[in-house]
């Protein structure tokens, strides 16, 4: 190697880690900060009594939504509303007792089990219990 | 007053040495032949990204993009500002308008074969013009934070979160976190208004300066003698100025009778709207994804639609590398084939999002 060729190599290299030390805290900066998400283990989703038999309701469960179903029979039941397609949050339809996502026409029964479309998997069910005038949803153990 | 028009014009040629521009505009000549009416849809994406630019600017005047204020603001811009309906509505038609207008240049361009040796850069950044037109379209559709926009970003992130490697990464680097959030609004507004505009001006410059360096493509196979050349200024301009003008009554009477509408504000614990579509240009990808079954084999559907698009990606994209024959000036009927597959496929899937009741 000589001379010539060391120092063009020398001031190229020192420009990249030059360009690399004002580029390194950018990105840096642009990818956003790791946040821990609020772990929530248990919920009140709705009072007794505030849900007519065949009908559900949408609650918040930690930051995702979650859907409470009254069955025809009248039990209740919970379940992830988070699609698993591509995250839509499904919805209860009583004439058929089935939860529809009606982004892309995926169709679970009432135990989160893929019936028809694309969703490749099942929805997460919760456990659900009535204390009181109070209906709880918690995640399964 | 003329003789101080004169004098106007004397001093800043002197400064700016105007004459030489004007002289090379003399110069630059435009090929007229029976396929050179669509050349005019390129100046029409020009003119359509001033409007776009123009309109943006007044909407940042009263636009809050925080998911508390960013309904409540267009709802104030559409009905308290005055013509705050009509800037908005010129905005929001506008970019359908011309992405529109992207698709019939990029397919007009695609069959004279204008993407031959020496023009491939100049349909690769035509190419890049589209993808950047239509993020422009994605994050700009979130910005009025309202249900069907909540719930496209939702899916559209989703599906970038489900590339394989780089996805969960560029998930969390588009929505700013790990769901559909606040930080997703002030990245998506970024995007919008800062990155997106930046890279389309340094792209659109390139495209142009391309074309003013290789001129317009002639199609493979025309008789020479046929092909006449008008002069750029006055003539060539005229004519793009006409298209220009009908493209703005357009979209004036689209506005005053069909406003854009604001929608009904995003609630992230509400159950998905029935009959939910993305913006029209993006139906084609969704669709697809809605009619394929969850596994094909044993790879996920949805896995296999966005592999299949990121390839026909590049493939549109690397195409005058591909097309050997029309580099060497010969017909390449195969490529013409592929080229109307892609369009039959884009405009059917479309068609059939809005006919087809459940898709």
């Amino acid at each position: 190697m000589n001379r010539r060729t060391f120092i063009n190599g020398f001031l190229g290299g020192s420009l990249l880690a030059t360009i690399a030390t004002f580029l390194y805290p950018v990105i840096r900066y642009i990818l956003p900060p790791k946040q821990a998400e609020a772990i929530q283990k248990k919920v009140t989703a709705a009072k007794v009594g505030d849900l007519a038999p065949n009908s559900a309701k949408i609650f918040k469960f930690g930051s995702s939504p979650a859907i409470l179903i009254n069955t025809q029979d009248g039990k209740l039941l919970a379940f992830s509303a988070v699609c698993t397609h591509l995250t839509c949050t499904v919805t209860y339809q009583g004439d058929t007792g089935t939860m529809f996502c009606p982004c892309h026409n995926g169709r679970f029964d009432l135990a989160g089990n893929v019936i028809s479309g694309p969703p490749p998997a099942p929805l997460e069910s919760y456990q659900v219990e009535v204390a009181g005038e109070d209906i709880f949803v918690s995640k399964k153990a | 007053m003329k003789k101080l028009g004169r004098n106007i014009f004397a001093y800043l040629n002197e400064r700016f040495l105007l004459q030489n521009l004007f002289d090379l505009s003399q110069k630059k000549k435009v090929p007229e032949h029976p396929c050179s009416f669509w050349y005019y849809f390129g100046g029409i994406c020009l003119f359509l990204t001033g409007i776009q630019i123009m309109t943006g600017i007044l909407l940042l005047l009263y636009y809050t993009p925080s998911i508390d204020g960013a309904h409540e603001s267009i709802q104030f811009i559409m009905s308290q500002v005055k013509f705050g309906w009509l800037i908005r509505s010129v905005h929001s038609w506008t970019a359908n308008i011309l992405i529109g207008v992207i698709f019939v240049h990029m397919f007009s361009t695609y069959c004279l074969k204008a993407y031959r040796r020496p023009r491939e850069l100049t349909w690769i950044t035509g190419f890049l013009l589209l993808v950047i037109f239509l993020a422009f379209g994605f994050s700009g559709y979130l910005l009025p934070w309202n249900e069907l926009s909540y719930f496209a970003t939702r899916v559209g992130t989703d599906i970038a979160g489900s590339l394989p490697l780089i996805g969960k990464w560029l998930k969390t680097l588009i929505l700013g976190g790990s769901s559909v959030s606040q930080a997703t609004l002030s990245r998506f507004f970024w995007f919008h208004i800062a990155i997106l505009p930046v890279a389309a001006v340094a792209v659109i410059g390139t495209h142009v300066l391309l074309v003013q360096i290789l001129g317009m493509s002639k199609p493979i196979g025309i008789n020479e003698a046929k092909v006449k050349e008008i002069s750029f200024f006055p003539d060539f301009l005229y004519k793009d100025a006409l298209g220009w003008t009908l493209i703005l009554v357009l979209i004036g009477v689209l506005c005053v009778f069909l406003p854009w509408e604001v929608g009904k504000k995003a609630d992230p614990f509400t159950a998905t709207p029935l009959g939910i579509k993305p913006e029209w240009y993006f139906t084609f990808m969704f669709t697809t994804l809605k009619l394929l079954p969850s596994h094909i084999i044993v790879i996920e559907g949805e896995k296999l639609a966005i592999l299949a698009f990121m390839i026909g990606g590049l493939f549109w994209m690397f195409v005058p590398y591909l097309d050997r024959r029309a580099a060497q000036e010969k017909r390449s009927p195969v490529f013409t084939l592929i080229g109307a597959a892609v369009f039959l496929y884009i405009v059917v899937m479309t068609i059939l999002t809005y006919t087809v009741r459940g898709l």
